[in-house]
């Protein structure tokens, strides 16, 4: 890595700016995390050792793993959020702006050298998005379907463009963006995600309980004295950075699934919020380890494969939410409202 | 229920002196150019049962709104506890009820999960504590709902449902209760449970503030009623109310107790 940078520096005849941009702010931020990350492939490595499970052999497929464990625990955590507000759109809207943010990093790398991952500028963009989607929705006093259609063709018109003008200086292939891609997940894009990770999973712990409310019962939490509009923003660039660190894995145009379909899942066998979320990660943990695991054997699209699986877990778990139904009724007969309502108020 | 509730029974018949709970005075507001409410003077004091009522786009949810603090007046004051209501800042004093949550059908939530909201505004980012789930149980109880509190509330009935929303209400330790023509959708026999539960509430001290389309249900449980339509036609106790002619003012001549009261 260090010798990467020397090369960029003498080349670029080392502009002060990007010295900062490219050694003094990220390499210092994500240092440790290289670290973090040789200690975790080193572990696999050794896993892999252990089974004889070729697909653990490979240095990539280290990183490839961690990032969709990563997934696995976002996605779902904040899907889990929107689903409920009937906002899974506006993951699919950040995600096809956030490929306009992968193109201007492109552009930027191609024209100043930046050097920076496509995947950093795309949090950048994306977070914006996220942030004009929500304060047009509170001016408007609606999550509209038109606005966040207009953003996201916006988004993704903008991403082709430049990449289109770019295509010219860099041969660069946007499958790996529009699709997601096993073999090129860098250290440096698996760090910025272990950071997006960390930052996510501490502020949804810190936030949960004004979450739910605000989830559960909008005007009630307003009422209650919650500032609705700034969770509402906190969850949105929150949305903008899972999208984001899970688009390497996933592709820009399937990330959406992974914040929907396992909390679509979770619902039909969980009872409580707090053990649907539980089920909702366990579920997307199995989706993408599977898929994965699949994706390498038959050489097929890492994102495709692990939206089939989710998919097919979700077909059984909406077998399994019926089957409980079903067995619950036949245990308790007498959950008759107005019976109920009787027991109830007798004491 | 809470010591705070008791102790407010016992100045259920309030000196002058008072502070209201609800005080809004000459109240306009307009969502366009157009003023939805106008002139509207309401003073609501500690444990009284207020019912606003009036036809379907009279503004009962704009004076809601306005004296929750969740829309500020164009002109004229909005006070709750004494505090100009849109920066009051002590929300776990209220209760809010509506007619249902904002959230999906499909979201799984238990009853326990729901009332324990009502904490959240006392803990904020922390944990519930064993004295927060004490609360929340006594909450459960006094609705009647505690054998329900582990189901999801998807599985409940209108009336159950609506209960559940009263126990968050009080397990925020709520002075007011807000209720949003809570008993849409819910059948007849529950909806009378729902009234028994607000007037014992109403005994121990709550101050309670009915939204209602339902005239009927208003005159059988309110003690007082204001009759909204654009402005006030009345407020006045109920059986003032039964007698007046701003039924049929607000209503239009045609109304009557029988026919608006569906």
């Amino acid at each position: 890595m260090s010798t990467a940078i020397f090369g960029m520096l003498t080349s670029a005849g080392i502009d002060p700016l990007l010295f900062v941009l490219q050694t003094g702010v990220l390499e210092t931020v994500l240092g440790p995390l290289f670290w973090v990350l040789d200690l975790w492939s080193g572990f696999v490595g050794w896993l892999g050792e252990l089974t004889g499970l070729e697909v653990l052999a490979y240095g990539f497929m280290h990183r490839a793993i961690l990032v969709a464990l990563c997934i696995g625990v976002m996605a779902p955590l904040i899907g889990t959020f929107l689903v409920h507000r009937q906002l899974a759109l506006i993951g699919d809207a950040l995600a096809h702006t956030a490929f306009a943010g992968v193109a201007i990093g492109l552009f930027l790398n191609a024209v100043i050298d930046l050097g920076v991952t496509p995947y950093l500028t795309a949090v950048v963009v994306a977070m914006i998005a996220a942030l004009l989607i929500e304060l047009i929705s509170e001016a408007t006093d609606a999550y509209n379907d038109v606005s966040m259609a207009i953003v996201l063709s916006t988004g993704f018109a903008l991403g082709s463009t430049l990449i289109s003008l770019n295509a010219g200086g860099l041969t660069v292939s946007v499958n790996q963006y529009l699709f997601g891609n096993l073999s090129t997940v860098t250290s440096q894009s698996a760090a910025v995600l272990l950071v997006l990770f960390v930052v996510i999973v501490v502020v949804v712990a810190i936030t949960r309980n004004q979450l739910l409310y605000v989830t559960f019962d909008e005007t009630a939490a307003e009422v209650s004295g919650l500032s609705v509009s700034w969770y509402n923003r906190i969850m949105v660039m929150l949305t903008a950075m899972v999208v984001v660190g899970a688009m390497q894995i996933m592709g820009v145009i399937l990330v959406a699934a992974m914040l929907v379909v396992p909390v679509a899942g979770a619902a039909q066998v969980s009872r409580s919020f707090t053990e649907s979320l539980f089920v909702s990660v366990i579920l997307a943990e199995l989706a993408v380890l599977i898929g994965i695991g699949i994706a390498y054997y038959a050489g097929a699209t890492a994102g495709g494969v692990v939206v089939l699986v989710a998919v097919v877990i979700y077909v059984a778990a909406v077998v399994v939410g019926k089957l409980q139904t079903a067995v619950g009724e036949q245990s308790t007969p007498a959950v008759g409202s107005i019976d109920a309502e009787r027991d109830a108020s007798s004491d | 229920m809470s010591t705070e509730h008791v102790s407010e029974a016992d100045r259920s018949a309030p000196p002058e002196n008072v502070e209201p709970v609800i005080d809004l005075h000459d109240v306009d507001f307009g969502y366009t150019a157009t003023p939805v409410v106008q002139n509207i003077d309401l003073r609501i004091d500690p444990g009284e049962y207020v019912a606003v009522v009036g036809p379907n786009g009279s503004g009962k949810s704009t004076v809601m709104k306005l004296l929750l603090g969740l829309l500020e007046p164009d002109s004229g004051t909005a006070r709750l506890f004494g505090e100009p209501a849109h920066r009051f800042d002590d929300g776990e004093r209220l209760g809010y009820v509506a007619q249902h949550a904002s959230a999906s059908k499909e979201m799984p939530i238990t009853v326990r999960e729901v009332v324990k909201m009502g904490r959240y505004p006392h803990v904020g980012f922390g944990f519930l504590w064993a004295e927060d789930k004490r609360i929340v149980d006594d909450a459960l109880a006094t609705v009647g709902m505690s054998a329900f509190a582990n189901r999801r509330i998807t599985q409940l009935s209108g009336g159950q449902r609506q209960r559940a929303f009263i126990a968050r209400a009080l397990a925020g330790e709520a002075d007011l209760l807000v209720l949003d023509e809570p008993t849409v959708g819910v059948d007849a026999e529950s909806v009378e449970a729902f009234y028994d539960l607000l007037a014992s509430l109403n005994d121990d001290g709550m101050t309670i503030l009915l939204i209602e389309h339902d005239l009927r249900a208003v005159t059988e449980h309110a003690e007082r009623v204001v009759c909204l339509n654009g402005e006030i036609y009345f407020d006045g106790p109920t059986d003032e109310f039964v007698d007046s002619d701003a039924l049929a003012q607000a209503f239009g001549t045609a109304a009557n107790l029988g026919e608006a009261g569906r």
